[in-house]
């Protein structure tokens, strides 16, 4: 399994309700199934990975995770992972209050883009990056959002999601090892993996089950 | 459904499969069958096949629910006319519904024509057909009789309820009606009731039939058939089973034996002579009446009205089985936002469940045919299910 994967299992107590959303073919909920004893659920437009990912006795919905989301009620899950799809969500807020809302706590994880790599070549020669982590082109890249680590934080600290845990970690695209980094984790981090939490705004609208408070950005 | 188009002279590998009876009323002592009209009927036969084994400790057994023209022959060689099942494709050793592993079991619905208690019967009292007084079966009540044949085979519990179409409607009654009896559930290319689309194709093919003189009120059984009316009922049938697409890729708007069109009202389309064929076809094999009971009990289905007070939702809190739900691409007829607003009825009661759209072509016919995409979701979930009901933990859908 991928590294970052790995560091997303280590933080999910034994038997919870996970929802992995893009969870491919459920690679991480087949985990979490085998050495978590958790009882997970996944959300995938790939109709050919649903496919493998049913076939191989799991719990996946075919569609669009920002759709699919909605429909759940509040604290259905334990967790809900949104692992490497963040740079391609349209809209991240509205997704991880979304998250937090059916989940208990949400795991997010990232390319990280400002990995020194990928400053040296904006640097240096002056086109836009392209790494392993982050092998596109401009003109034909799934990611439509630049996100780095400091990035990240501060939009949780102005969205008001509580960040429990996080980790600055050092692997190549879809290697099974790697090491998480403790110093200057925003240069030399190719990924970002983050524990949420709702924040006290978000947890009294749910609580009181009003919505429609204004995010704060 | 356009079961049986497909069939060849292949083997199958389930082998001779015999069709049983199961008598239960009057006769055997356990009273006239109530209907849910109100109406009760004083027996009930159920024409069943079975493929597989029923384990010793009774936990494998699955049912297969047919859709508006099937039977009880799902699968296996037919010793009476040597044809395969209507889903041969799906159910044998080593397929989708394998059977080395689990026990099938397919019965003819109430109110059907191929064995079992239907308008076209012997009417106990008379001793002549029902015809139009045998009372209207709704889904319920063929699920209601589904369920005396799986106590009578010795089943509590059901591994699975599987069916696609006005099968598929069967499978959620069976979840919602019978949630401790059935672990999984799989309703493909349905809907948890009939639209305003739906009634009115079925609206149109029994006028077909009542339309025609030989239908006589329902009274032809020992003389000349409603055929010319079957027929076209059936046509009606065909062309909303398939696509647009579908359509052109098979006939388009080819000419049928000639070179030129014949300037009459003969078949000179490919697709004319399709659907006079098919017409031709199901005359020899379904009774009108059966048609015309079996269209109604699907148009009265609306799974919220009969058991949510209006609302999905509230309906499918009562199931607890762990559902699989699939559409097809090119299903017009039962379009995947219908699937889907059963997936969210789930969803809004916090249950697990999986959906899956298969890219298809031939529209709502494309539960029928061989998919080897169907066959490995159906594996999947039946699979997890009977290890979790073998594990004795956390079957159904709670998560």
């Amino acid at each position: 399994m991928r590294y970052d994967l790995q560091i997303v299992a280590s933080w999910i107590e034994p038997g919870a309700r996970v929802l992995d959303l893009g969870c491919g073919q459920g690679d991480l909920l087949d985990y979490l199934r085998g050495e978590k004893d958790a009882r997970g659920m996944g959300i995938e437009i790939d109709g050919e990975k649903v496919q493998a990912g049913i076939g191989r006795g799991l719990s996946i919905l075919q569609g669009d995770i920002g759709e699919e989301i909605k429909d759940y009620p509040k604290d259905m899950f334990d967790y809900v992972i949104l692992s490497q799809t963040l740079q391609q969500v349209y809209d991240p807020l509205a997704l991880i209050r979304e998250m937090l809302r059916v989940g208990r706590m949400g795991i997010v994880s990232f390319p990280n883009f400002s990995h020194y790599r990928a400053r040296l070549q904006l640097l240096f020669s002056g086109v836009a990056p392209t790494t392993r982590e982050l092998p596109y082109q401009w003109y034909d890249t799934p990611n439509i959002r630049v996100i780095t680590i400091r990035d990240f934080t501060r939009f949780c600290a102005a969205g008001g999601f509580t960040i429990l845990k996080s980790a600055a970690i050092k692997t190549y695209y879809k290697e099974e090892t790697g090491e998480a980094l403790r110093l200057l984790p925003n240069l030399r981090a190719s990924y970002g993996v983050f524990l949420l939490e709702r924040g006290d705004r978000d947890r009294r609208e749910i609580e009181s089950g009003k919505s429609g408070e204004k995010p704060l950005f | 459904m356009s079961e049986y188009t497909e069939s060849g002279a292949a083997g199958s590998a389930v082998g001779q499969s015999p069709k049983r009876f199961f008598t239960f009323g009057g006769r055997a002592a356990c009273g006239p069958f109530s209907l849910e009209s109100g109406a009760s009927l004083a027996e009930v036969t159920l024409a069943y096949e079975t493929y597989g084994r029923l384990s010793e400790a009774r936990d494998n057994a699955v049912y297969v629910a047919h859709a508006l023209t099937g039977d009880s022959h799902a699968a296996g060689i037919s010793p009476e006319d040597q044809k395969p099942g209507w889903w041969e494709s799906m159910i044998g050793p080593g397929k989708g519904l394998d059977t080395d592993k689990y026990f099938v079991i397919c019965a003819n619905v109430l109110g059907g024509c191929m064995g079992s208690t239907g308008p076209g019967s012997t009417d106990p009292a008379t001793g002549k057909p029902y015809g139009l007084s045998f009372p209207l079966v709704t889904i319920g009540d063929m699920v209601r009789a589904q369920r005396r044949l799986v106590d009578h085979l010795g089943v509590d519990r059901l591994l699975a309820v599987v069916g696609g179409s006005m099968g598929g409607m069967q499978v959620l009654e069976w979840a919602v009606r019978y949630p401790d009896r059935v672990a999984a559930a799989v309703p493909l290319a349905t809907s948890a009731r009939h639209t305003a689309l739906h009634i009115a194709f079925h609206e149109v093919a029994r006028q077909a039939i009542l339309a025609d003189p030989d239908w006589n009120g329902g009274d032809y059984y020992g003389r000349a058939n409603p055929v010319h009316g079957l027929a076209v009922a059936r046509m009606i049938g065909h062309i909303t089973y398939l696509s647009d697409e579908a359509m052109r890729h098979k006939f388009g708007r080819k000419l049928q034996d000639k070179a030129e069109k014949s300037f009459s009202f003969d078949a000179d389309f490919q697709v004319e002579s399709y659907l006079r064929h098919q017409g031709q076809k199901f005359v020899d094999r379904f009774d009108a009446n059966s048609f015309l009971y079996i269209t109604r009990a699907a148009d009265y289905f609306d799974l919220a009205e009969i058991h949510g007070q209006g609302s999905l939702a509230g309906a499918m809190a009562k199931a607890a089985a762990d559902f699989l739900i699939v559409s097809f691409t090119s299903d017009w007829l039962y379009p995947t936002y219908q699937s889907k607003e059963l997936l969210k009825a789930l969803k809004k009661n916090g249950r697990e469940a999986s959906f899956a759209e298969i890219d298809a072509q031939w529209g709502h016919d494309a539960f029928l045919l061989p998919s080897p995409a169907l066959a490995e979701l159906i594996r999947g979930h039946l699979d997890k299910n009977l290890a979790r009901v073998r594990a004795g933990k956390g079957a159904g859908n709670a998560l």
